[in-house]
């Protein structure tokens, strides 16, 4: 069993560092124009947002935005692709639980998040002088914003009939989503309405956990935010468990 | 001692409501050279699915060497070897990485698959290609490819969907003999095809399945007396007699100038023409009117459906 995680995991690792160029490299690119474009020409006319400066406020937010979008195509595009080319049958033919073939594309999944948030960061770190609050609730923050999103992809997979349909979700929703999360703005700017709604996106309390991690400023309580994440977690987990276990898409 | 595939009553509806397989029942002994003969669309990819796992089934009891599927997937998983009908692997992947997790999915080590690899690489003729992916390979590369693949666990059975479809006559040999030495080492082999040369050729026993259901279950040699009867169609040159007199064989008038004649295998068409010769019947032509297999499956779905 260790050895079919295994498998997986590294063939995934593969799979996202064969072609860095196009896995690992933009988001570096398209992180920089950001930092360069909203932080460091719009920031000083924008201000301070919770007593931080602009350019340095967002950081944490570009860099989850980052590692969001990477989980999510990691497993979205690699179970689409499995499904798609039939590959996926290797896996059912052998004795490999549903749990493990989950754990493993979720950590493949864990994996390209952390080395494309890794890479980002540094070249961030290579331009903007800045310090880390709390290294640690910067790791646990990434870990399960990694693990749920990187669930949410591999569901999006499951359902998936055509290359179309692994590109909506992300597009209509995830963008969206990422976007009135907070991760430019502090969402006490907002009218009371909107902070509210605010709350049951769960982007907003990865947000917020990331930027006390770098800064040691949030809105919310560390521990509300971890309780939001890890039922999330548990919610996707047991429903692709279910879908993975029924065959939905794949063994009808 | 417990069959090496054992089917009960297997029912497959897909989604569109399409009854794929009827309720089949099906024994195949250990050690056994087994064939699954059918038309397109008969429903041999379906079973073989439902026995792999790649399937849901509807109703039905599966055993594989005495484990029942529903209580016991993966010991049934892990001894059977599946070449499956279309290319499942991912074209972009090197061959022996191909291999290598495979196994790792069974559980083999890195270290142990390797060797293994190396020598089912070599016997299928394809080490040379080992650091190529797999979409660089010709069709027939592909098939030895899977049936590697099959193998890379070492299972007790092995079934194969269509193995020899797009594969070159002299490849189909080297494989027909593949097989045919892996069940002389005492693995049980299961395939499907709808060429009656290729399950004369290498089974022993046999099953048709005809529209979702087994319509006939026997050896390879009782079936083969049964269609070693030949059907031909003689024309003359000139109009036939009113009546033609015949012993060992079976004669029937089409119109004025031909005849159909119905012979088993232990008459000598030499004598037959002979015969028909001394009865002012000169024929021009023979003609055969289907192939073995057509005849089969006309006399089968005819008398017991
Ligand atoms: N995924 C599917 N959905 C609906 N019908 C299917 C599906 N797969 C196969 N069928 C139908 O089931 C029948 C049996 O197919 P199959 O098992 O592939 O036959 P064979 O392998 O003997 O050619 C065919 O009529 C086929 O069209
Ligand atoms: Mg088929």
């Amino acid at each position: 069993m260790w050895i079919a995680y295994k498998t997986i995991v590294v063939k995934e690792i593969l799979r996202f560092s064969r072609i860095w160029v196009r896995t690992v490299f933009p988001p570096i690119i398209t992180t920089s124009l950001y930092l360069l474009i909203f932080g460091g020409l719009m920031g000083e006319r924008i201000g301070d947002m919770q007593g931080v400066d602009y350019l340095h406020y967002i950081i944490p937010g570009v860099i989850l935005m980052t590692i969001i979008t990477n989980s999510y195509a990691s497993t979205v595009a690699s179970f689409f692709l499995a499904k798609f080319n039939h590959s996926v049958e290797e896996l059912l033919v052998a004795p490999v639980p549903y749990w493990i073939i989950l754990l493993g594309y979720v950590s493949g999944g864990v994996a390209r998040g952390f080395a494309v948030g890794l890479g980002v960061f540094i070249a961030v770190w290579f331009f903007i002088d800045f310090k880390i609050d709390n290294i640690f609730i910067i790791l646990i923050t990434f870990l399960l914003t990694s693990i749920l999103f990187s669930l949410a992809g591999f569901i999006n997979a499951i359902f998936a009939q055509s290359f179309d349909d692994i590109s909506i979700v992300p597009t209509f929703i995830l963008m969206p989503m990422t976007y009135l999360g907070g991760m430019f703005y502090s969402v006490e700017i907002l009218p009371q309405f909107w902070q509210d709604i605010s709350k049951f996106n769960p982007i907003y309390y990865m947000v917020d956990s990331f930027r006390l991690g770098f800064l040691g400023v949030s809105t919310s309580e560390f521990w509300v935010s971890i309780l939001v994440l890890l039922s999330m977690i548990t919610i996707l987990a047991i429903f692709a468990f279910y879908l993975l276990k029924k065959g939905v898409n794949i063994k009808t | 001692m417990s069959a090496a595939l054992f089917i009960q009553g297997l029912k497959k509806t897909y989604a569109n409501q399409l009854e794929a397989l009827k309720g089949i029942n099906l024994r195949v002994e250990q050690g056994d050279f087994f064939a699954l003969l059918g038309s397109n669309g008969a429903g041999k990819t379906t079973v073989i699915g439902i026995i792999c796992g790649l399937l849901n089934k509807t109703s039905g009891n599966i055993e594989v060497l005495g484990f029942n599927q529903n209580s016991h997937a993966n010991q049934v998983k892990k001894l059977i070897g599946l070449m499956p009908q279309e290319f499942n692997f991912n074209p972009f992947e090197p061959i022996e990485e191909i291999l290598i997790n495979q196994a790792g999915y069974y559980g083999i080590a890195k270290s142990k698959a390797r060797i293994q690899a190396e020598l089912l690489l070599k016997e299928v003729g394809l080490w040379d290609k080992r650091f190529d992916i797999a979409k660089s390979l010709s069709g027939g590369m592909k098939r030895r490819l899977m049936l590697a693949r099959a193998l890379i666990h070492q299972p007790k059975i092995l079934i194969l969907d269509e193995p020899t479809a797009g594969v070159d006559i002299e490849i189909r040999r080297s494989m027909w003999h593949f097989l045919g030495k892996l069940n002389r080492q005492g693995m049980t082999i299961i395939l499907t095809t709808h060429y009656l040369e290729e399950a004369e050729s290498l089974c022993r026993n046999i099953a048709i399945l005809n529209k979702g259901e087994v319509i006939k279950q026997t050896s390879m040699k009782a079936l083969l007396s049964q269609v070693d009867q030949q059907v031909l169609i003689l024309e003359s040159s000139t109009k036939l007699p009113q009546t033609i007199v015949t012993d060992n064989f079976k004669c029937e008038r089409l119109d004025d100038y031909s005849l159909q004649v119905t012979l088993g295998s232990d008459v000598n068409i030499t004598n037959v023409l002979q015969n028909l010769s001394v009865q002012g019947v000169s024929v021009e032509h023979v003609r055969s009117t289907q192939n073995r297999l057509e005849t089969l499956f006309l006399c089968l779905t005819n008398k017991e459906i």
